[in-house]
């Protein structure tokens, strides 16, 4: 998985851009659809999925040599769960308009598979610092994929900005856009743009070294 | 802690033939050390959910309650103190100290020369995707429904949200008609929900276009709920004044 080469900067930057959860993986679509409605919403959403995969990479890479293969998922599984408990606590500590916004996604987080699938493919293989760098990437990428999403259907579907009202009176909401098909049509959209940006960088790469191949065979 | 001729035989069981892949020439894990693993992390995140649950229940148990106060005032215009009834049948309501399941529970609000304002009631009932959970106060005075406050609904957002938002459907609840017959025994009216822009009687409820179902739900619950509540309160109303 992660070779010597790469620094612990590295695994923290793959996360943010490179093999971004929602734009380049498309993992964990189910939050990432459902909670984008609003840019707070998205937001927190986002905030308690990254809290929940820095902890549990952390917990899974400090236990990796004390648990056994045969039983990993389920341990993985009951460490997610409790972390997924504890945000649930502490969201409706802090606001109870939040929880009621977020409703069951937040329990839904035990099963996002961009947490299981960190734990399993890094964290029980890297070390704390490591892993704890890759889930910071990956968290605050995932956070950053949510809000994208959630500004774009806020503006377009409600015409505010974190409930701060954008337009003029006479702007006619997009309705749709805060529904389900919303969060299809603004997914599809970043999407677009992120497969459009690599394929761009990917044909740049090839004419350069198209030409200096030519240079080379002058 | 486990016999050891249990172990030999977990350990030749399902589990490491299902994982025989995983093994992949490994020496099979001893019962014992999954047992550890599992149990030790088990244990270890009981106690950590428990003591989160300890710490954070006061905070939510307040946040609780404070949004339910400001519903009660929000719905009764004019309170700024409230109490805890509950219905005690056939005797009438009495003030509620601690809070038992199942009973059936009427917020009293006063203003601040402690004169009865009305009584904020809460409601549920089936709107279009979930239950809604709504409170509304009823004023002795008006012999009317002087406000409402949806508390929870899973409505669509957008559309059928707008039961929370829209200004033209709250002014059906700044005073809605839920008199009774002279024999005092049940509604003159039952409340009932009319098309958008049909409303000629204040027992009616003017709905809203795009979100049919969930205003109409409104106008249900309410009617459902007053039917029970405001022949009771209002034969019993002296039990509430006096109090504050």
């Amino acid at each position: 998985m992660a070779t010597s080469t790469k620094t612990t900067t590295d695994e923290f930057i793959k996360g943010l851009w490179k093999e971004n959860p929602v734009f380049v993986q498309v993992l964990g679509m189910c939050p990432v659809l459902a909670v984008s409605n609003t840019a707070i919403n998205a937001l927190a959403m986002g905030l308690a999925t990254a809290f929940v995969l820095i902890m549990s990479n952390i917990v899974v890479s400090l236990l990796r040599s004390f648990i056994p293969k045969e039983v990993r998922i389920a341990t993985y599984i009951l460490v997610i769960a409790t972390f997924v408990t504890v945000v649930d606590y502490v969201i409706q500590a802090i606001s109870l308009d939040l929880y009621k916004a977020l409703g069951a996604f937040i329990s839904l987080i035990v099963v996002n598979c961009l947490i299981l699938g960190r734990a399993e493919a890094f964290a029980s293989k890297n070390t704390v610092v490591r892993s704890t760098m890759d889930g910071l990437g990956m968290g605050i990428g995932f956070a950053f994929a949510l809000l994208c999403l959630g500004a774009v259907r806020e503006i377009l579907g409600s015409g505010s900005l974190f409930g701060v009202e954008l337009f003029h009176d006479s702007f006619q909401d997009w309705v749709v856009m805060v529904l389900p098909s919303g969060g299809f049509f603004t997914l599809a959209g970043w999407l677009l743009l992120f497969n459009w940006m690599k394929q761009r960088k990917a044909k740049k790469e090839q004419s350069a070294a198209l030409t200096l191949a030519g240079e080379a065979a002058q | 802690m486990v016999p050891a001729d249990r172990v030999r035989d977990e350990e030749q069981g399902g589990i490491d033939v299902s994982n025989a892949e995983l093994s992949a020439g490994a020496p099979p894990t001893s019962t014992w050390h999954m047992y550890r693993a599992m149990v030790g992390i088990g244990v270890c995140c009981g106690l950590l959910i428990v003591s989160v649950y300890q710490v954070t229940l006061p905070v939510i148990e307040r946040n609780k309650a404070e949004a339910l106060q400001a519903a009660i005032f929000d719905v009764l215009p004019g309170a700024v103190t409230s109490t805890t009834y509950r219905l005690q049948e056939p005797d009438g309501f009495q003030v509620s100290e601690g809070k038992d399941a199942g009973e059936q529970l009427v917020y009293a609000g006063y203003d601040d020369e402690h004169a009865l304002v009305g009584i904020a009631v809460e409601a549920h009932g089936m709107g279009y995707q979930d239950v809604i959970r709504l409170i509304y106060g009823y004023s002795f005075e008006n012999d009317a429904i002087v406000g409402i406050r949806v508390l929870e609904s899973k409505e669509t957002p957008g559309l059928g949200d707008r039961i929370e938002t829209d200004p033209d459907f709250l002014e059906n609840f700044k005073r809605l008609d839920v008199s009774l017959t002279d024999d005092q025994t049940t509604l003159a009216n039952a409340i009932v929900p009319v098309k958008h822009g049909e409303k000629t009687h204040p027992w009616q409820v003017d709905g809203i276009t795009g979100a049919t179902i969930s205003s109409k739900a409104i106008a249900n619950i309410l009617d459902q709920s007053a039917e029970f509540w405001v022949p009771r309160m209002h034969a019993k109303r002296a039990d509430f004044e006096g109090q504050e």
